[in-house]
């Protein structure tokens, strides 16, 4: 394959990358989608929307957040030299707060008066329904019926957020219901509502929006490693599951040849249990969502719920950037599977006192795998996209550990 | 004389004075057998085009109802294959009456593009209205399908203003289905007068028939519809006697197909009495 000049281009006029992305919504939504990318287009070339922007990442986000030498794992691993770039640091505990701020003030310039959002694990869901409260815009969640179960303290946030969080029954009452919910909510109330879709998927121009609002994350990490070191890292790592946090680390680095980038998907029980959420390694193209992208699907093309112990990975697709970067090699996908995501959370807590939350320790346990074998002159950084304290119920049950009378219900 | 089905059922329909009632329903819901049974029995009932639901797992655009017909044929072993074969089935004994796949595309994509019109042109599947391919991805399907000689129904919403309207009835072919609410299947009714002043808007813009769906149950509404389109689209009201005529178990109850073909005869009948009554 030839080498393009920059990996930076996409998406095109039709929101395309490659084959992947792409507008495939019902004809009613197609206008509001169109008013979204022109809304988005001129915003983007507008400094006062970027400057607003940055007033809050710096002023109600907290950034930028903190690159961080994991001192002690480097000399636990004994070869790369690693870093974490600690977004987990960021109010409400994730990165999903970068791209929550950006819709919202473009919501705002569209004047819609009312958001509706999709939540798996409830970050997205909590970062949206923070928003809210600060902009008083009325805000509804969809979230599956299973996940409401599993998230309780993120549905307690949520309403205490002053949200309406609203259960998905639907389907299988997962993410990916919730997004299917979601888009039937936005298509009954076009005339008022903005759907925050949480990842980089969805129809164009979702994908590049909430890339360009998440690139905040790398864009930081070039400045922080060149004062550090003096030079751009080795490689970067990410989880993937829709794969904001990975697209926001990554896509600034695209186009240094020397970076090499690695994406983690979450493996489940293992691909060949087909019990798993790795779209890439193990689904094929389709089209679901707005986008044509990598899915877990059947023969006849039927959706297929994921598995990961991580409910925030939970999703059989990702987004259609990462399913171009994949065809065209410049990104490599690997996948790592829950005890391996399990492990990795307990080494971090025990040896660096940051307790990751479960995407993340997917990215940390490819780092344990790979970061022995380089030399010590290999700088690698790594995205601590969220903190863990949402998991350790569920860590507890894996882990076999009765909690007493603290119960997460 | 036209040269596709479709476009000789509304020239009939047009020689007879009355509008069209096309009928929705999820191919294998609830199961392949009694799904054929019913679709056998919808002309005699009074159908002028069959709309065949291809069953998908994560239908954006509609209700519960269509949803959960999806979900049930799709648990008794329903694929885009056997869809087909449940055409060519009803083929054998009704050659005129149009049939349409409406649906989802990943299915289809899964299918293969070329491979799935060349079943659909060979099962004597007549047009398609695929719900996630707006004008903007007609290179998907549209194009081909209609290379391959089939109909490519467009839907148009009360979102489509004047400006995207050209455009959307560009590649239009067959009829057009005006969706007249903001919202999903089987939700809530559209105000007839609303209705109306929409279908005077695309008539405007095309000599193509008008379909209208969405919210329609009754054969009051039919009626209603029947006066200002060409043809008239009920679909959840169907699926939903489907559903209350199964067991616990979710088998049909010995009346189900009898139930659903007497819904239809009803609607029918809106249809001639809109006819009648708008006769001068």
């Amino acid at each position: 394959m030839n080498k393009l000049n920059t990996y930076r281009a996409g998406a095109d006029e039709g929101g395309h990358f490659g084959i992947y992305g792409g507008r495939y919504v019902a004809e009613t939504l197609m206008p509001l989608i169109l008013t979204v990318e022109k809304a988005y287009a001129t915003a983007k070339d507008d400094p006062d929307f970027w400057a607003e922007f940055h007033y809050y990442m710096k002023h109600y986000v907290g950034r930028p957040s903190p690159l961080y030498f994991a001192q002690r794992l480097t000399k636990h691993f004994g070869g790369a030299k690693v870093y974490f770039k600690r977004d987990e640091l960021n109010h409400t505990g994730a990165h999903k707060i970068n791209n929550t701020i950006g819709q919202i003030l473009l919501a705002r310039r569209i004047g819609m008066t009312r958001i509706i959002a999709e939540t798996g694990a409830g970050q997205h869901g909590v970062a949206t329904a923070t928003v809210c409260a600060l902009f008083g815009l009325p805000c509804v969640v969809y979230m599956g019926e299973t996940d409401i179960e599993r998230q309780a303290p993120n549905v307690f946030r949520m309403k205490l957020l002053g949200a309406e969080v609203r259960s998905v029954t639907a389907g299988t009452g997962t993410l990916k219901d919730a997004m299917n919910e979601a888009l039937r909510d936005w298509v009954a109330n076009v005339d008022d509502t903005f759907y925050i879709i949480g990842t980089v998927a969805g129809p164009h121009p979702y994908p590049t929006m909430v890339r360009d609002f998440q690139c905040v994350i790398g864009n930081e990490v070039r400045e922080q490693i060149t004062e550090a070191e003096h030079r751009l890292p080795d490689s970067v790592i990410a989880c993937v599951g829709g794969g904001s946090n990975a697209m926001g680390l990554f896509h600034p680095f695209l186009d240094d040849e020397d970076v090499r980038i690695i994406g983690v998907e979450a493996g489940g029980h293992g691909i060949e249990t087909g019990e798993h959420c790795a779209s890439l390694t193990g689904g094929a193209p389709g089209v679901l969502h707005g986008n044509r992208t990598y899915l877990l699907q059947t023969d006849d093309g039927q959706i297929i719920d994921g598995h990961s112990i991580s409910a925030g990975l939970d999703y059989p697709g990702i987004g259609p950037e990462h399913s171009w970067l994949h065809d065209v090699g410049r990104v490599d996908y690997v996948s790592v599977t829950d005890y391996e995501a399990l492990t990795a959370f307990q080494l971090c807590t025990e040896k660096e006192g940051i307790i990751p939350a479960l995407e993340p320790s997917h990215a940390l346990a490819h780092v344990t795998k790979i970061a022995p074998e380089l030399p010590e002159d290999h700088i690698m950084v790594m995205n601590m996209c969220g903190r863990g304290d949402k998991d350790i119920f569920a860590v507890a049950k894996h882990l076999g550990i009765d909690m007493g009378g603290i119960d997460q219900g | 004389m036209p040269e596709t089905r479709i476009g000789r059922r509304f020239a009939e329909l047009k020689a007879e004075g009355r509008s069209g009632l096309v009928s929705f329903l999820t191919a294998g819901d609830p199961n392949p057998e009694t799904a054929s049974e019913i679709m056998a029995g919808l002309p005699s009932a009074g159908v002028d085009l069959i709309e065949l639901g291809m069953p998908f797992s994560d239908p954006m655009a509609d209700g519960p109802s269509i949803q959960a017909s999806s979900l049930r044929a799709l648990k008794n072993g329903m694929t885009l294959s056997k869809t087909i074969d449940m055409v060519r089935g009803f083929r054998q004994h009704d050659h005129e009456t149009p049939i349409i796949l409406m649906g989802y595309y990943n299915p289809i994509y899964k299918y293969g593009v070329d491979r799935f019109l060349a079943d659909a042109k060979d099962a004597s599947i007549d047009g398609l209205i695929m719900v996630d391919l707006p004008p903007e991805e007609e290179g998907e399907l549209c194009l081909p399908a209609i290379k391959a000689g089939l109909n490519f129904i467009y839907l148009t919403a009360p979102t489509t203003d004047d400006a995207r309207l050209p455009m959307v009835l560009e590649k239009a072919s067959g009829f057009v289905y005006y969706v007249s609410i903001t919202g999903i299947t089987g939700t809530r009714a559209a105000a007839i007068d609303d209705v109306r002043q929409s279908i005077e808007r695309i008539r405007r813009r095309t000599d193509l028939p008008i379909a209208v769906g969405f919210g329609i149950r009754t054969p009051e509404q039919t009626a209603e519809v029947a006066a200002v389109a060409d043809a008239a689209v009920v679909g959840s009201a169907l699926v939903d006697l489907v559903r209350d005529n199964l067991d616990a178990d979710c088998r049909a109850k010995p009346e189900l197909v009898d139930r659903v073909l007497g819904l239809v005869g009803e609607l029918a009948g809106g249809i001639r009495i809109a006819a009648e009554s708008s006769t001068p």
